[in-house]
């Protein structure tokens, strides 16, 4: 048994977060969340320049060939930055979708596009509040042309390209709409982490196509579901880590009643128990890296496993930072709003943990 | 990452099952562990351990010279895996093997090794550890049982509590005051004990779940040879804590009770309504949290298997293992009775599965407290983990003596 990374891959990793380090501060978060920008386009070419977008793309297809162990990776060191980039809407969704469905001339058409940066794309499921599902859309698709609203729709206002799940006559389609064709307006929304946006996207008889097989819309979302909720997972985690190291160290610099507040053992025993959440949580979701790369039918419980964690220690390290730095942690001017806002975005960007939850037992069950 | 066996694991699998199939006694039925107050079956345990070390499968971790295999941690868990497809009995030798054999290994002198290390392994002789006083648990270095010296030997005097086992055990590993005067760590040491030797007194105690798998243990000048000290006189502490080092890693990394698998299968045959309990969002909810957790057990066990295979030594993060096993382990067990609504409260024959999961409700608050509590293994990721502060004492630096009690109060 070997249930780790290979030296190569972390040193993939050492390198992506050596490089993070330099260009993607908190401070360029900061930047873009007090900006009307909802990237960072420098750093979005940047990351292009270091291979990162396509990653797991093949080479004659401009990509850098790698599995997805290594996307983890990278995904989690672009979690542990809170990198204001489209990372996962692009990579693990669009490039995902392509590469999970796409005809040759399909893959020839977007990939290079995709790994050189130049190309933006998204996924688009939900159309309302609520908890979606594939047999339920209003959304639709004819064959050639694209009908209806998405509402939610993650970096919509950035994305050249979606991937949208649609009805098609009686069943669901995997379709793809270029986002600068007629008949698709795009309105950005308010986001709760300004760093990244959200939009509405319309469709009025847009030009569209399949991708996949007509009809094949519920299983191939669900299959590309589990792969980006294994490597949003990562993502997560590393949110998760940063937000720990940095509680950890206020709270070791922090004094009240004569002592670091750190010497105090209802503050000690939680950021245990959120460093155990976030070790249980990166455990899953190595199982689900490991599924996914050897495409083991137990992804799809791995996946929910993986992601359900994650969006917890994320989020239950979200809400820690703020409480364990006292009064500061509220200001604007302090980071740890940074943290609660994206564990949020996060967690509701492929449905919440309890819909992971949900799909999980009804797997088992199954 | 893989966690296909490579050729040389599945080798020694294969070598290990076919022993296991040619040898071991037939599969004991599933679920329940049999209790240990039988004399019966320690006996049975410690016939089957004989012939485990005669063919070098008794304890596979201790190196050769010992009698183990100075097998890797991998192989070990391959092995637990095979074996456990026959046994399902809690290991009576797993104190000594696991723990108090490891601690004579790194400071016990030659002699005792020579003396203690084969018939430990053999299950020829079954040891207790004793450690726990009614004054001192968490806080294990505040004991008081003295120890005297008299011409070359030892007189003790005091009271253990707690002692797993201390009814079948032949020998036990104490640690006992012998400087009242220094401050707490430093005035203790650590012997062999002969449970034969006069003196010694053994209370069994009732448990919460009926049973009585731990005793009070009273000393009335009990003679310790000087033979017996182990590592020197006042050093004690440290060889207590390569004790409680590998309790810790060879402490649950895995759920204690029976398992998330049998839940699921406990709601999907349990009526709910029209249904079954598994039909319902608030169940389906509660198990999907219990599996989650129990899967980032078991691979958190695995990273640091991998970890240990290539030669790190098992660090405190080993403590995740019982602190979330343990917790979980309880609120499974609780769950699953109130799956079983007004049933749920009956136990023993009448109830489903003949009880099993009220007999693990009843048991499981023991694993929350043995081996280091919930509160104390905390502390120990805090502190070792995180690099915290470590707890403010308010017995820094005093004499032994000197120490407050709850008996000043
Ligand atoms: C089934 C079972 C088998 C056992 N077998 C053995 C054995 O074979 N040999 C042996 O020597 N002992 C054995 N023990 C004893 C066990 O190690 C102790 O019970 C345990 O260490 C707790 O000590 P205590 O009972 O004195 O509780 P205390 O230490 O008095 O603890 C009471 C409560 O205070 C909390 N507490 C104490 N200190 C702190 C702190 N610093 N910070 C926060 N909270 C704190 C504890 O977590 C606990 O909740 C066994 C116990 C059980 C239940």
């Amino acid at each position: 048994m070997n249930f780790d990374f290979s030296e190569d891959q972390k040193l993939l990793q050492q390198t992506a977060r050596d490089y993070l380090a330099e260009h993607s501060s908190l401070d360029l978060m900061r930047e873009v969340l007090e900006s009307d920008a909802t990237y960072s386009d420098t750093l979005w070419k940047r990351t292009a320049e270091m291979g990162w977008l396509g990653a797991t793309i093949p080479e004659e297809h401009g990509g850098a060939g790698f599995g997805p162990l290594e996307l983890a990776l990278l995904a989690h060191e672009v979690g542990r930055a809170l990198s204001p980039i489209p990372f996962s809407s692009s990579v693990y969704l669009a490039t995902e979708a392509l590469m999970l469905a796409g005809t040759p001339e399909q893959c020839a058409r977007y990939l290079p596009r995709l790994a050189s940066g130049e190309l933006i794309g998204t996924f688009a499921l939900s159309e309302r509040p609520g908890r979606a599902s594939t047999s339920h859309l209003e959304t639709q698709f004819n064959g050639n042309q694209l009908t209806g609203t998405k509402f939610p729709v993650s970096d919509g206002q950035i994305a050249g390209l979606a991937i949208i799940v649609a009805r098609e006559g009686e069943s669901t389609s995997l379709v793809m709409v270029e986002l600068d064709a007629p008949g698709v307006t795009c309105e950005s929304l308010e986001s709760l982490d300004p760093s990244r946006g959200l939009a509405r996207l319309s469709f009025a008889n847009a030009p569209a196509e399949r991708l996949g097989e007509a009809g094949t819309g519920t299983r191939l979302a669900d299959s590309l579901l589990d792969r980006a909720a294994t490597l949003m997972a990562f993502e997560q985690i590393g949110g998760a880590e940063r937000a720990l190291e940095i509680t950890r160290e206020y709270c070791l610099d922090r004094y009240a009643f004569g002592r670091p507040i750190a010497s105090f053992q209802a503050l000690k025993h939680r950021l245990a128990d959120l460093y155990v959440a976030i070790e249980l949580a990166r455990s899953n979701a190595y199982y689900a890296a490991w599924a996914l790369d050897t495409g083991n039918a137990e992804l799809g419980t791995a996946a929910c496993a993986a992601r359900a964690a994650a969006s917890d220690a994320f989020e239950l390290a979200g809400r820690e930072i703020i409480q364990m730095h006292g009064g500061v942690g509220f200001t604007w001017e302090y980071d740890c709003h940074l943290f609660y806002r994206r564990a949020k975005l996060l967690s509701v960007a492929l449905g919440s943990a309890d819909l992971w939850r949900e799909k999980l037992i009804q797997r088992l069950a199954a | 990452m893989d966690f296909t066996d490579t050729p040389e694991e599945a080798a020694f699998r294969a070598e290990a099952r076919s022993w296991l199939e040619a040898n071991a006694p037939q599969a004991q039925p599933t679920g329940r562990l049999m209790s240990m107050e039988d004399p019966e079956a320690v006996k049975e345990q410690q016939d089957w351990q004989a012939l485990k070390a005669d063919a070098g499968w008794a304890c596979l971790t201790w190196p050769e010279e010992y009698g183990g295999r100075g097998a890797n941690a991998i192989q070990n868990v391959i092995w637990n895996q095979e074996e456990s497809r026959f046994r399902t009995r809690v290991n009576i030798f797993s104190i000594g093997l696991g723990m108090l054999g490891p601690t004579i290994m790194t400071h016990g002198t030659e002699a005792q090794k020579a003396r203690h290390l084969r018939p430990m392994l053999r299950g020829e002789e079954i040891w207790c550890q004793l450690f726990s006083e009614p004054g001192a648990g968490s806080d294990v270095a505040g004991l008081r049982t003295q120890c005297v010296p008299d011409g070359d030997d030892w007189v003790c005097n005091g009271q253990k509590i707690w002692t797993s086992g201390a009814h079948y055990s032949r020998w036990g590993a104490l640690v006992a005051r012998t400087d009242p005067d220094a401050v707490k760590h430093a005035g203790i040491s650590y012997f062999i004990l002969d449970m034969e030797s006069p003196g010694i007194e053994i209370r069994p105690i009732q448990q919460i779940d009926g049973g009585a798998g731990f005793s009070e243990v009273f000393f009335n000048d009990v003679r310790i040879p000087g033979e017996n000290l182990v590592g020197s006189i006042n050093d004690g502490w440290r060889c207590a804590i390569t004790t409680l080092m590998n309790e810790r890693a060879s402490l649950g990394t895995s759920v204690q009770g029976l398992g998330v698998e049998a839940l699921i299968e406990l709601a999907r045959n349990t009526n709910w309504q029209d249904g079954t309990a598994l039909d319902d969002p608030g169940v389906r909810r509660r198990l999907a949290d219990f599996f989650i957790r129990s899967k980032g057990l078991q691979y958190t066990g695995y990273r640091s298997l991998t970890a240990i295979s290539r030669g790190a030594t098992p660090g405190p993060e080993g403590s995740i293992g019982k602190l979330v096993g343990a917790p979980l382990g309880q609120e499974m067990a609780s769950f699953a009775v109130d799956l079983q609504e007004e049933s749920g409260a009956v136990r023993g024959a009448d109830a489903a599965l003949e009880g099993a999961w009220q007999a693990s409700y009843m048991g499981s608050p023991a694993m929350r407290l043995a081996g280091g509590t919930d509160e104390i293994l905390r502390n120990i990721v805090a502190e070792r983990v995180l690099g915290l502060p470590s707890e403010m004492r308010a017995d820094k630096g005093m004499a032994f003596r000197e120490i407050p009690t709850g008996s000043d109060r």
